[in-house]
């Protein structure tokens, strides 16, 4: 048992260490340290065209969506070395957010699913950052429930007519395509009446509406498809295969192992050693120290578990389902996390910003912007079953809709 | 990075676990549970010949000089199977004492005999109520003998030896503090046998009258031992607790499998699939933990003590949890003698005080992290 990097391990490090010592921009090291919790923001720049002009860089390096074969734009890196790529990044990954759902998602989806000539054509663009890409499953009406979906596609000749509407679509506002999965059969189940396709954002009909969020922040947008026209070349799997498809896209969603997950517990570790309550420092009260220590093994836990992972990658193993339990535990924790230390504030927990002067107002913001944790990306109680299922092997729900023609599907609860 | 064990000891874990399930199933437990028995003798042997007892002890003394990793997968197979034997007291807590502080003389005296299962060790620290602190000790050493009175102590009612904290000074420092080895078959020992949540895993009260005793390691040295067999113990221990809770993890999913309840398998309910699920994470969390536990204890690296504090409280909070849970997901049943789920719900709540509560851990590792921050 050790921590120690093989030598080939070493070796890729030292490489990767040299290179990024000589190109990454420093000049925002020290605004990227600083942001440690929610979204990203830099003052005085852009975030999403520093992004774009690091990604770039990578890309002619060679440092772009590396586990990707070379010719889509990647190195065709093994696992571990992808893991240990984004260890030596370090704050530098921050940049690459509003890249995140395109090599994560919607990357793998046309590689999986699309033909050679979409591959060679938009794989090493999406790498490389020059082109950025959305997804587009969920709507107003269909959430975990994703399958249940309304927007329809119909064909017309060679082409797809698209109505309908999307939801809590990250950087639509700044992507040039998204990976959409729409309704094309209302007459036979939810699962089987779906197909995937991709299109231009800057499509005739698409319109993108910001969401002002229950933080008053505005993250995500609302996307709305009038008569928009897809040719059939962009889709992607078989007519009625997009529930298959999606699969593709979603698996790679949870698979992501050594992500920078947020858990609050250093945050909350000094705020407690410095916080001067009636009897001392919050740290030497018994009861903030039981809390404390309590997510303190929360936090390491996850990130041995994370480790965990690395070593099975780095012995060319496919890590175990341990992986699966850091949103599910690390969300919850951010907003309790938020609450307590609001809590040992009394009346002046409430104020935000720079009001609130022990720590300018982070944990107020923290409270605020922690349901979205346990909610984006699957919820809370979609993760849990998740693990029932497929760690556990417990039984699926029983699903009342399941063998129901969509358009026989009850809409309203009463 | 290989932070996980070896593909040798991952064996040794194997064998373990066929030879616990063979000699350890729970009607054998429950031989010393409805109190036919103090502890399982014959396992005891088996488990000595099999070189379990003396895994972590060097050859020269009579063990099989392997390491702390393998005392660890054997462990938590320890854990999982209830084993009924003072293995934690014994080797946990006498032997490491005896590594850390014993002479040549009493290595060569001691450890053999544990190996081969032939003594058995236990340490003799609490008196009443509280956490493990230098200032609750009260027996006293003079003139190589010891006053005073021990409880609890666990397996002490079956102990061949204890090794005692005892008061050799009233400065009020930990310095006050020394050890010894007493053999309790000895005069002026009295053991009286305590009722125990855990029926099985025994608790005694040991009483000292003039008891002979023998130094362990230097004067004044006491406490600094205590705190680092304490710390080992702790990760070994957390090790049987991550055993304990993946069982009754296990107990728990194969229930929700089979029962029946208004038509439906009752694991496909939401509430029911919840509950397991959030024990898989505590479970997790756990092991997570003690790996990296295990990985500072082989390595006696000085992360040993944030280490283990952050194992111990982990694997304590999910043993207690699955425990708990799998009683509810059991249901009435669940709340019988006859199935087993009460046993692993008594060892979660007595494993978790044996080496200081819950609290006493979560304010050691507050410490030891702030120590650490300062550095």
């Amino acid at each position: 048992m050790n921590f120690d990097d093989t030598p080939q391990e070493a070796e890729f490090r030292a490489v990767a260490r040299k290179w990024i010592a000589a190109n990454a921009p420093k000049e925002f090291e020290e605004e990227l340290s600083k942001s440690s919790l929610g979204r990203i923001r830099l003052a005085k720049h852009n975030m999403v065209e520093v992004g774009k002009a690091w990604q770039k860089k990578k890309a002619e390096g060679g440092w772009a969506c590396l586990h990707w074969p070379k010719e889509y734009g990647g190195r065709g890196a093994t696992p571990i070395e992808r893991v240990i790529w984004q260890q030596e990044e370090g704050v530098y990954g921050k940049l690459t957010q509003p890249f995140q759902i395109g090599e994560g998602m919607c990357g793998p989806t046309v590689m999986a699913w699309g033909s050679e000539e979409a591959k060679r054509r938009y794989l090493p663009k999406l790498a490389a950052g020059e082109e950025i890409w959305c997804q587009l499953f969920s709507e107003p009406s269909a959430g975990s429930d994703v399958a249940g979906l309304r927007t329809r596609a119909e064909k017309k000749g060679d082409n797809w007519v698209i109505n309908g509407q999307k939801i809590w679509t990250s950087g639509a506002h700044y992507s040039d395509y998204g990976l959409l999965i729409a309704r094309t059969d209302p007459n036979v189940p939810k699962h089987k009446g779906l197909t995937m396709f991709f299109l231009d954002m800057k499509s005739r009909g698409v319109e993108v509406r910001p969401i002002k969020q229950a933080n008053g922040m505005q993250e995500f947008n609302e996307v709305y498809f009038t008569d928009v026209v897809i040719p059939d070349s962009q889709r992607l799997g078989a007519v009625g295969e997009g529930w298959s498809v999606s699969l593709t896209t979603l698996m790679n969603e949870r698979m992501s192992i050594g992500a920078r997950l947020a858990t609050g517990v250093p945050e909350m570790f000094e705020f407690c050693s410095n916080l001067m309550l009636e009897d001392g420092l919050a740290i030497d009260d018994p009861a903030v120290r039981s809390k404390l220590a309590s997510w303190a093994v929360k936090a390491s836990g996850l990130k041995y578990t994370s480790y965990r992972a690395i070593s099975a990658l780095s012995k060319g193993e496919r890590p175990g389902p341990e992986n699966s339990i850091g949103k599910l535990v690390s969300g919850l924790m951010l907003q309790d996390i938020a609450t307590y230390a609001m809590d040992l504030e009394g009346a002046a927990g409430s104020l935000t910003g720079t009001d609130e002067e022990q720590a300018n107002g982070q944990f107020q913001q923290m409270l605020l912007s922690s349901p979205s944790m346990r909610i984006a990306g699957g919820t809370d109680e979609i993760l849990r079953n998740i693990v029932a299922e497929r760690v556990l092997g417990l039984p699926g729900d029983i699903r009342v809709d399941k063998d129901v023609p969509y358009n026989k599907i009850p809409t309203k609860g009463r | 990075m290989n932070f996980d064990f070896s593909d040798e000891q991952k064996q040794m874990r194997d064998e373990a676990r066929k030879f616990l399930s063979e000699q350890c199933p729970p009607k054998a437990v429950r031989e010393v549970l409805d109190g036919k028995a103090p502890y399982d003798k014959s396992l005891w042997k088996g488990l000595a010949e099999m070189g379990f007892l003396g895994v972590a002890i060097p050859e020269q003394f009579g063990g099989a000089g392997a390491g702390h990793l393998e005392l660890c997968v054997i462990a938590e197979e320890m854990g999982r199977a209830l084993a009924p034997v003072p293995f934690s007291s014994t080797v946990y807590l006498a032997a490491e004492a005896i590594l850390i502080a014993g002479s040549d003389a009493q290595k060569q005296k001691w450890l053999p005999k544990i190996a081969s299962g032939d003594a058995i060790g236990t340490l003799a620290l609490f008196e009443g109520k509280g956490n493990p602190s230098p200032k609750a000790v009260k027996v006293t050493a003079n003139g190589g003998v010891l006053n005073g009175v021990k409880k609890p102590v666990a397996d002490g009612a079956i102990a061949d030896f204890a090794v005692v904290a005892a008061r050799t000074g009233s400065s009020g420092r930990e310095s006050d503090i020394s050890l010894f080895i007493v053999d309790l078959k000895g005069a002026g020992v009295e053991v009286k046998p305590l009722t125990n949540i855990d029926l099985t895993r025994g608790q005694a009260e040991i009483t000292f009258k003039d008891a002979k005793a023998e130094p362990l390691g230097a004067a004044g040295e006491g406490w600094s031992v205590i705190t680092q067999v304490l710390d080992r113990a702790a990760v070994l221990t957390a090790f049987e607790q991550v055993g304990g809770a993946d069982r009754a993890l296990e107990m728990g999913r194969d229930y929700a499998l089979d029962r029946i309840a208004f038509g439906r398998p009752i694991g496909s309910f939401q509430a029911v699939k919840h509950m397991l699920a959030d024990m898989y994470v505590s479970a997790t969390l756990a092991r997570s933990n003690c790996y990296y536990g295990a990985w500072a204890l082989s390595t006696n690296a000085g992360e040993l003590p944030e280490a283990a504090a952050a194992a111990r409280i982990s694997a304590t909070q999910a043993f207690q949890h699955c425990a708990k849970n799998n009683i509810q997901v059991h249901g009435g049943m669940g709340f019988t003698w006859e199935f087993d789920c009460h046993m692993y719900y008594r060892r979660a709540n007595a494993v978790a005080l044996g080496l200081g509560s819950l609290s006493y851990w979560e304010d050691a590792l507050i410490d030891r992290m702030r120590k650490k921050n300062a550095a």
